[in-house]
C-alpha cells in the first residue's frame, strides 16, 4: 500500500484528497475502479441524486394526472406503474442508501481518523451491486409483461397474481438489499477496528454513532426482506402456497415479514438524519452538544425498539386483536428515545449564539416537518383512529412528512453542511436560503392539504 | 490475516459429521411434516431448526473459535430474532 501511494505522481504538496487517483488508472477508470471511500461516496452521490430526480419527475407526473377528475395525461395502468416506480425508486434507490452511502462513506472514516473503511473493495462492490439493482429495475420496465404495478409494498395476493414483471422488480430489490448489507458490515467493522488511537466509543462524533446504529439495522433486518422477496418469487414461479390464500398460504404472514424489515428500514432512513442534526445544531449554535451520551444511547435504543413495532402497519389487515394492542403500545415507546434527541437538541440551542445559515435552516425545517410527521403518527398508531384514516391520504401525508420532511430535508442539510468540505468551495448562500423557503412552502402546500383530504376519507390509491 | 490470531484447524472428519447431522435433521423435518403432532408441530420444527443453525454457526461459520465480541453480537442478533418470533406469535396464536 505504501509503495502504491509513493509511486503516484505528486501534483502539489499536501494534495492527497480525492482529486488524485489512488490507483494506477486515470480518468473515468480511476473512479470506476477506485477503493477510496471519498470517491465511492461521490459515485453514490451521483447515482442516488440521479434516481432522486427521476423519482421526483414521476411524482410530478402523478400529481399532473390528478389535477382533474378522470383521465388527464395517462391511463389507469400507467398510473399504477408510475405509482409503484415512484415508491420503489424513492425508497430503495434514494432514501435508504442516501445518507449512509454518500455521507457515511465520505465522512465516517474521516470522523474517526481512519484512512478508509475496513473493506474498501467490498465498499466498491456495494456500489456496483447498487447499480446492478438499479439497472434491473430499469430493465423490468421494458420487458414483455410490462412494468410492475403492485405498489412498493408488493402486497400479496396481488403481487402473486399480477401479470406484470413483478419477479424481476422483486429481484432488483433483493440485489439492492445486498448493497445495503455490505455497507452495514463495512461501517460496523470500521467503527470497531479502525478508530484512531485515543478515539474511544464515547469520543466519536454523533453522526458516527447514528451511522453505526443504522449499520446494525442494515445487517440484521435486510436479510428478512431478502428471504421474503425470494419466497414471493418462488411462489410466482412454482405456485408454492406460502402467502397466497388460494394456495393455502397466509397473506398476513407476508405483511409480517415485509414489515419486520421495512419498519426498521424507516430507522435506516431516519437515524443517520438524526446524526446529521446532532452535528449541525452544535455548529450553528456555537455550543457543544447537550447530553452527548444520551443522544448516542438513544440511537441504539431507537435501532432496537424499531424492531418491535412493525405490525402497526397492519392494524386493519385482519391480524389478531391481542397483537394489535400490543403493537400499538410498543409503538408509543419509540417516542421516548426520539424525545431524548429532540430535547437535547433544543437544550443545545438554548443560550447559544445561533447563526441561521442554510444547513441550520434545513434543520429547523426538519424539526417542524418531522414533528408533524410524528404527531400524525400518533393518530395512526392508536387503534381506533387508525381505522378511520387507514388507506387514505392521511397516511400519504404522514409518510411524506416523516420520510421527506424528515430524511429528505436532512439530506439537503447534509449536502449544504458538508459541501465546502467535499468540494472545497462555498455554495451560493442566497440561493440556498431561497431554496429552503421555497421547499417549506411547496412541501406544506402539497402534503398538509393531504392531511385534510385524508381525514375526510379521500382514499390513498385513487385515479 | 494478522499473525496474532489463533488458527483452529477443525478436521474434515468433524465437518462431514456435522454435514451428515444436518442432512439427518432435514430428513426428520420432512418426515414429521406429514405426522400430526398437534400443538407440538411448530415447537418441534423450530427446535430442529435451532439445533441446525447452532451447528452451522458454531462449526461451519467458525464462531465457536472466535473472540468473545463476535459471540456477544451474535447473541444480541439471536435475541432480537427471538423477540420477533414471539411478537409474531401474538398474532398467530390469538387470531
Amino acid at each position: 500500500m505504501a509503495n502504491e501511494i509513493a509511486a503516484l505522481p505528486v501534483r502539489e504538496a499536501g494534495n492527497n484528497f480525492y482529486h488524485q487517483s489512488t490507483n494506477k488508472h486515470t480518468g473515468i477508470l480511476s473512479w470506476l475502479l477506485t477503493k477510496d471511500h471519498k470517491r465511492i461516496g461521490l459515485m453514490y452521490m451521483i447515482a442516488i441524486m440521479t434516481f432522486f430526480v427521476v423519482g421526483m419527475i414521476i411524482g410530478l407526473l402523478m400529481r399532473l394526472e390528478l389535477i382533474a377528475p378522470g383521465r388527464t395525461i395517462m391511463n389507469a395502468q400507467t398510473y399504477n406503474t408510475l405509482f409503484t416506480l415512484h415508491g420503489v425508486i424513492m425508497i430503495f434507490l434514494f432514501i435508504i442508501p442516501g445518507l449512509p452511502a454518500i455521507f457515511g462513506n465520505f465522512f465516517l472514516p474521516i470522523q474517526i481518523g481512519a484512512a478508509d473503511v475496513a473493506f474498501p473493495r467490498l465498499n466498491l462492490l456495494s456500489w456496483y451491486i447498487y447499480i446492478i439493482g438499479a439497472i434491473l429495475v430499469l430493465v423490468s420496465l421494458f420487458l414483455p409483461g410490462g412494468p410492475i404495478d403492485t405498489g412498493w409494498t408488493f402486497y400479496i395476493p396481488y403481487s402473486v397474481r399480477s401479470t406484470t414483471n413483478v419477479s424481476m422488480a422483486l429481484f432488483a430489490a433483493f440485489v439492492l438489499g445486498f448493497s445495503s448489507i455490505l455497507t452495514g458490515i463495512n461501517f460496523v467493522t470500521t467503527v470497531h477496528r479502525l478508530r484512531a488511537p485515543g478515539m474511544g466509543f464515547f469520543k466519536m462524533p454523533l453522526f458516527v454513532w447514528a451511522t453505526y446504529a443504522t449499520a446494525w439495522i442494515q445487517i440484521i433486518a435486510t436479510p428478512v426482506v431478502a428471504i421474503t422477496i425470494l419466497l414471493v418469487i418462488i411462489e410466482r414461479a412454482f405456485g408454492v402456497g406460502i402467502f397466497d390464500p388460494a394456495l393455502g398460504g397466509d397473506p398476513i404472514l407476508f405483511q409480517h415479514m415485509f414489515w419486520i424489515y421495512s419498519h426498521p428500514a424507516v430507522y435506516i432512513m431516519i437515524l443517520p438524519a438524526m446524526g446529521v442534526v446532532s452535528e449541525i445544531i452544535p455548529t450553528f449554535s456555537r455550543r457543544t452538544i447537550f447530553g452527548y451520551k444520551q443522544i448516542a444511547y438513544s440511537s441504539l435504543a431507537i435501532a432496537f425498539i424499531g424492531y418491535l413495532v412493525w405490525a402497526h402497519h397492519m392494524f386493519t389487515s385482519g391480524m389478531s386483536d391481542t397483537a394489535r394492542w400490543i403493537f400499538s403500545l410498543l409503538t408509543f415507546i419509540v417516542a421516548l428515545p426520539s424525545g431524548v434527541k429532540i430535547f437535547n437538541w433544543v437544550a443545545t440551542m438554548y443560550k447559544g449564539s445561533i447563526d441561521p445559515q442554510a444547513p441550520f435552516l434545513w434543520v429547523m425545517n426538519f424539526i417542524f416537518l418531522f414533528s408533524i410527521g410524528g404527531l400524525t403518527g400518533l393518530v395512526l398508531g392508536s387503534l381506533a383512529t387508525d381505522i378511520h384514516v387507514h388507506d387514505t391520504y392521511f397516511v400519504v401525508a404522514h409518510f411524506h412528512y416523516v420520510m421527506f420532511g424528515g430524511t429528505g430535508t436532512i439530506f439537503f442539510a447534509a449536502l449544504h453542511y458538508w459541501f465546502p468540505k467535499m468540494f472545497g468551495k462555498m455554495y451560493n448562500k442566497k440561493f440556498a436560503n431561497a431554496a429552503v423557503a421555497l421547499f417549506f412552502i411547496g412541501f406544506n402546500m402539497l402534503f398538509f392539504s393531504k392531511i385534510y383530504y385524508g381525514l375526510y376519507g379521500n382514499a390513498e390509491k385513487i385515479l | 490475516m494478522s499473525g496474532n490470531e489463533k488458527h483452529h484447524s477443525t478436521g474434515y472428519g468433524i465437518y462431514i459429521v456435522v454435514w451428515l447431522a444436518l442432512l439427518a435433521f432435514t430428513s426428520i423435518t420432512v418426515t414429521i411434516a406429514g405426522v400430526s403432532l398437534g400443538r407440538y408441530t411448530l415447537f418441534i420444527a423450530l427446535l430442529i431448526a435451532a439445533i441446525k443453525s447452532a451447528l452451522v454457526i458454531n462449526i461451519f461459520m467458525h464462531i465457536k473459535f472466535e473472540e468473545k465480541i463476535f459471540k456477544v453480537f451474535l447473541a444480541l442478533s439471536g435475541f432480537t430474532l427471538v423477540i420477533i418470533f414471539l411478537l409474531t406469535f401474538f398474532d398467530f396464536i390469538y387470531r
